[in-house]
């Protein structure tokens, strides 16, 4: 494969000093599954860290020796001579806090029941992974990152950083991101979630127990988001109303090419995706929104950040808009600090972020190639 | 940016050196239609000046992150609603105003962001471009280097228009630099100079 960084290992961190989260709630000892890529150079100063969205995890680029066809999420982005250069930076992927990925989460057993945690593992929020990212991060021995780098959900985290930590952050990229929801996208995380708790395989979280998994439900809630992650021109484009049979049936099973494509990403994404944390990183999305201490005052709440940002978004993103990360930008003016605004003209809506569209890759490149002059890269 | 560069600039551009003239150190600006940045190179390393730039062009949001100027993609005629009342010291138009669609519109907000406006633009009054209307044809200059069918200028203006332009809009017009080429041009302003570069403020 050209441009890749090759066969990763992952790796694993164990913490044992207690992590308070925002909630009020204990977590005794966790761990955090992770992997690097490229070297971390002598001042520690070149460390990006990726920060992953709902459905990610800590394989960001490349691939295992023993499963060559598992190539990372964001792999496209993330190599040698790639817009986030391998061959510059040490870039951290991790499998956030509350994941399905091998970082502690609802499914892992809870030491003092021997039981998964299910229902009983804390609501997580944005500002309690940012927490568990600093402890990686103090691990890794990376006083200050180079960069924080996040789409969506990811973009929320890496802002998170220029506020709890301003001084452990260079630079953030929130990419097809957002300050806070808006009620309406509040309201396709409720349905989602909705669709997971009335499935009757879910036993009020505690299913691992029932050797059962919420399948129908998660599939529901998947085949939701993903119709949100897609433009309609996208949609219109690939499928059309495009028949798989060559006349109507007059029935319920799958006619059209888009039920078809929604259904086996739904049930792809529930064969291996756990219901709990999918509950979990919806209401981290919904309940982030640092002006929320401030008054409601995004520009408040951006006073204490000292990062140089750079804002992508993509013209089509109708789930994470571009008005959302203009909404980041402002209160980043009214601070005078230094941004960027980019807005990528793409036709594949939210989906846009992961797509190797050059433009918004060149956006990324000038950026960075910045960044890694600054640490001497 | 080195010392070459910026010689270089200014002899690309001699309006930066007259809208430098007018900028103290350390001023707060915004420069619309920025283009790669140059002009906020420009301004960064002669006047300490802390600055954002709006530009609508791919090519040059990329060019300008390269360069290390903080930009912001918008479209000019959609507003400024991003930048709050008031936000900054200069709110600077160079050699864009003559392609702005609401040119108007453009004006207020800029001296509704910023406490003082800075324009530059292509005197269509110049005897240039006047002696190839009067011989048949559209001009075509180092100043108007654009063909009719492919020019992206849809208000082109004169001196005297632009002044008049102010008056009506109650903008008070506070310096006046005329330009051909390098030079400053002292006679016959709308005749002889091939830029025009104004200082302006609302009106009392």
């Amino acid at each position: 494969m050209d441009h890749s960084v090759g066969i990763v290992t992952a790796q694993r961190a164990q913490f044992d000093t207690p992590l308070t989260f925002r909630s009020g709630a204990v977590l005794p000892r966790y761990e955090l599954v992770y992997e690097t890529y490229g070297t971390l150079n002598a001042d520690h100063s070149n460390a990006i860290l990726i920060c992953h969205a709902l459905s990610g995890h800590h394989h960001v680029a490349g691939i295992y020796a023993d499963e060559p066809k598992n190539v990372g999420w964001w792999d496209n982005m993330v190599g040698p001579g790639k817009p986030i250069d391998t061959n510059k930076f040490f870039v951290i992927g991790l499998n956030n806090l509350g994941g399905c990925h091998g970082s502690t989460g609802p499914s892992s057993i809870d030491p003092l029941t021997g039981q998964p945690y299910g229902a009983s593992f804390p609501v997580i929020t944005v500002e309690d992974w940012v927490n568990s990212q600093a402890r990686l991060a103090d691990l890794l021995g990376i006083a200050q990152f180079a960069a924080v780098i996040g789409g969506s959900l990811g973009g929320m985290q890496a802002l998170q950083w220029s506020l709890a930590y301003p001084d452990r952050v260079r630079h953030v990229l929130a990419i097809a991101s957002a300050p806070r929801l808006t009620a309406q996208n509040i309201a396709f995380n409720d349905v989602a979630r909705n669709a997971i708790l009335t499935d009757p395989d879910f036993h009020g979280g505690n299913y691992y127990q029932h050797g059962v998994v919420p399948t129908r439900g998660l599939r529901l809630a998947r085949m939701l988001g993903h119709i949100t992650y897609l433009s309609d021109d996208a949609m219109a484009d690939k499928f059309g109303r495009e028949l798989r049979a060559e006349k109507f049936n007059y029935n319920y099973e799958i006619e059209f090419e888009i039920e078809s494509y929604l259904r086996y990403q739904g049930d792809k994404f529930a064969s291996y995706f756990d219901a709990n944390t999918y509950l979990l990183m919806t209401k981290a999305l919904d309940y982030f929104d640092p002006a929320h201490d401030f008054g409601g005052d995004l520009n408040r709440a951006f006073a204490r950040a000292k990062a140089g940002f750079l804002v992508i978004s993509f013209t089509t993103d109708w789930r994470f808009s571009p008005q959302r990360s203009r909404e980041i930008v402002q209160p980043l003016l009214h601070n005078r600090r230094k941004v960027s605004y980019a807005e990528i003209t793409s036709a594949h809506g939210h989906d846009s972020f992961l797509m190797p569209h050059p433009h918004y890759f060149d956006v990324a490149r000038a950026y960075l190639n910045n960044v890694a002059r600054e640490c001497g890269s | 940016m080195s010392r070459s560069d910026i010689e270089k600039l200014a002899a690309e551009r001699p309006d930066f050196a007259a809208i430098a003239a007018w900028i103290p150190k350390g001023a707060s600006v915004l420069d619309l239609g920025c283009g790669d940045g140059s002009l906020l190179r420009y301004l960064k390393e002669t006047r300490s000046v802390r600055g954002y730039g709006v530009e609508i062009n791919d090519l040059d949001i990329v060019s300008c992150i390269a360069n290390g100027v903080n930009v912001i993609q918008n479209d000019l005629d959609s507003g400024l609603s991003d930048f709050e009342d008031g936000s900054f010291d200069f709110v600077i138009l160079s050699q864009t105003l003559q392609a702005t669609r609401h040119t108007e519109a453009i004006i207020k907000e800029m001296l509704r962001v910023g406490r003082e406006g800075i324009v530059s633009f292509p005197n269509f009054g110049h005897w240039k471009n006047r002696l190839d209307v009067l011989t048949g044809n559209m001009p075509v200059s180092r100043e108007l280097p654009y063909q009719w069918y492919n020019t992206p200028n849809v208000h082109l203006c004169t001196l005297h228009d632009f002044e008049d332009f102010c008056r009506r809009c109650a903008v008070s017009i506070t310096a006046r630099s005329v330009m051909n080429g390098e030079h400053e041009v002292g006679l016959l302003p709308n005749l002889l100079g091939s830029t025009a570069v104004y200082r302006f403020q609302r009106g009392l």
